[in-house]
């Protein structure tokens, strides 16, 4: 492990924060870990972050980084060991195209899917569909969206792997049907059966507690 | 490299064009401009960005690169040997793209919905929240800039081209709403910093006129109202 001044402020159910654990815990980055309670932000949070006032924001030597892909690309930049994004510039523009298609269509639709009910519920429950039909093309023939190795967009796209399962639960809904998307289901298997990965997944039933509470906040039925 | 081998989709009203056109100027990049026709789009937009179907489309080599910060920073990448784009330190690249999301997920989209906003009272919570973003960014500019006359030092960089593409857009709502938003008094640094953009070699022959961008916003809104049912 390598020791060097790094703080990671976050929350222990976020997809974000959990791509940055993924990032520094592949390159063997030692850091430290401040759980913020998100119903009740730190004064330090709102200090590091008085822009957005979220998680995650990574502190190196004092300087506070926020945004998860803005953090990804920093980690990346800073430490050189086991490289995420890809080499050449193609490939590097396609990896960060695919990664923000899959911020901008499949994570926003989940996230009101989780949330609403009813036509509102079918019309994201489609769109992330949709979304997904798209990605499942990509990763089709590969093992991991970086090619024999987890690179940048398997990190980004890694929550699908442990948070659609939860939203789908709360939100009673599916998304992700395995008949459907056997590429992007095979790839899962793959990611999470990696033991950097996997070992540091959040708790699932403490996830299932908090995204169910937000779900009441939205729709108190 | 040949003209024909670099090639950009794009329509002149769009900021996003313009940011991949700064950084190929930057980089004294020789490339085709294709206009595009949009009513139909285009055979090539639509094999080439068959994902949005949108401009800017970069092709080099037969490669379509879409999205305009990726193309931006491509650009960077590919044409290494020329001036470099983003900063060289990670701490200041990461802020850098910290505010370049930012433009593009929350100020830009918050200025482009003040023409549409439904009522005076809507109007003028955008308006306001606008500027507060430029208050945000003049603080951003002083920090970032430490007394040069752009966000990337002496030379234009990534920043610059992603906040300065929407200065036209900023002028015709200013135009259009008759608020001033960026001037002397409530941003001096960012309305120094916007002249000398503007100015820049690399800029002020892509940069469209504000009255040729107001005409096309009004065309737009007579379209969107004719389309729309009372």
């Amino acid at each position: 492990m390598i020791r060097e001044d790094v703080k990671l402020f976050n929350f222990h159910a976020s997809p974000f924060g959990q791509r940055v654990i993924w990032a520094l815990k592949l390159k063997g980055v030692d850091y430290e870990c401040i759980e913020e309670d998100i119903f009740n932000k730190s004064n330090l949070l709102l200090e590091l972050n008085p822009v957005h006032k979220k998680v995650p924001v990574l502190v190196h030597r004092n300087k506070p980084i926020a945004e998860s892909l803005v953090i990804l690309e920093y980690i990346d930049e800073t430490w050189k060991q086991y490289p995420l994004m890809p080499q050449n510039p193609y490939q590097r523009a396609h990896a960060r195209f695919w990664a923000n298609f899959a911020e901008q269509k499949l994570l926003v639709a989940a996230r009101i899917a989780r949330l609403s009910s009813g036509e509102e519920q079918g019309k994201a429950v489609n769109e992330a569909r949709e979304a997904m039909e798209k990605i499942e093309e990509e990763i089709k023939g590969k093992k991991f969206f970086g090619g024999d190795k987890i690179g940048y967009l398997d990190i980004v796209i890694g929550w699908i792997s442990y948070w659609i399962p939860v939203w789908e639960e709360v939100g009673s809904m599916k998304i992700l049907d395995p008949l459907k998307f056997p590429a992007i289901n095979a790839w899962i298997t793959n990611f999470l059966s990696h033991p950097t990965i996997n070992d540091t997944l959040p708790q699932r039933d403490k996830m299932v507690v908090y995204y169910h509470s937000r779900r009441k906040e939205v729709s108190p039925s | 490299m040949t003209k024909s081998e670099v090639k950009l989709l794009g329509a002149w009203p769009s900021p996003f064009v313009m940011r991949a056109r700064i950084a190929l100027n930057i980089k004294s990049v020789s490339y085709e401009f294709l206009e595009e026709t949009f009513q139909p789009k285009s055979q090539l937009l639509l094999d080439s960005n068959p994902v949005y179907k949108k401009v800017p489309v970069l092709i080099n080599q037969d490669k379509p690169i879409c999205e305009s910060l990726i193309i931006v920073q491509y650009v960077d990448d590919v044409w290494s040997s020329g001036p470099s784009i983003l900063p060289s330190e990670p701490y200041d690249r990461a802020i850098a793209r910290f505010w370049a999301t930012y433009l593009d997920d929350k100020w830009y989209p918050t200025l482009r919905s003040v023409r549409g906003a439904k009522g005076e009272d809507e109007r003028k919570k955008l308006i306001k929240e606008v500027g507060e973003g430029l208050t945000l960014l003049e603080d951003a500019l002083n920090k970032i800039s430490r007394g040069k006359d752009f966000f990337g030092g002496d030379q234009i960089g990534y920043l610059d081209i992603a906040f300065g593409c929407f200065l036209g857009w900023l002028r015709v709502t200013e135009s259009l709403t008759g608020v001033k938003l960026l001037d002397q008094v409530k941003t001096p640094c960012l309305a120094k910093w916007a002249e000398r953009f503007c100015a820049h070699g690399a800029v002020k022959d892509v940069m469209p006129q504000t009255e040729k961008l107001v005409e096309f916003a009004k065309m737009l809104m007579a379209k969107m109202a004719a389309s729309t049912p009372n």
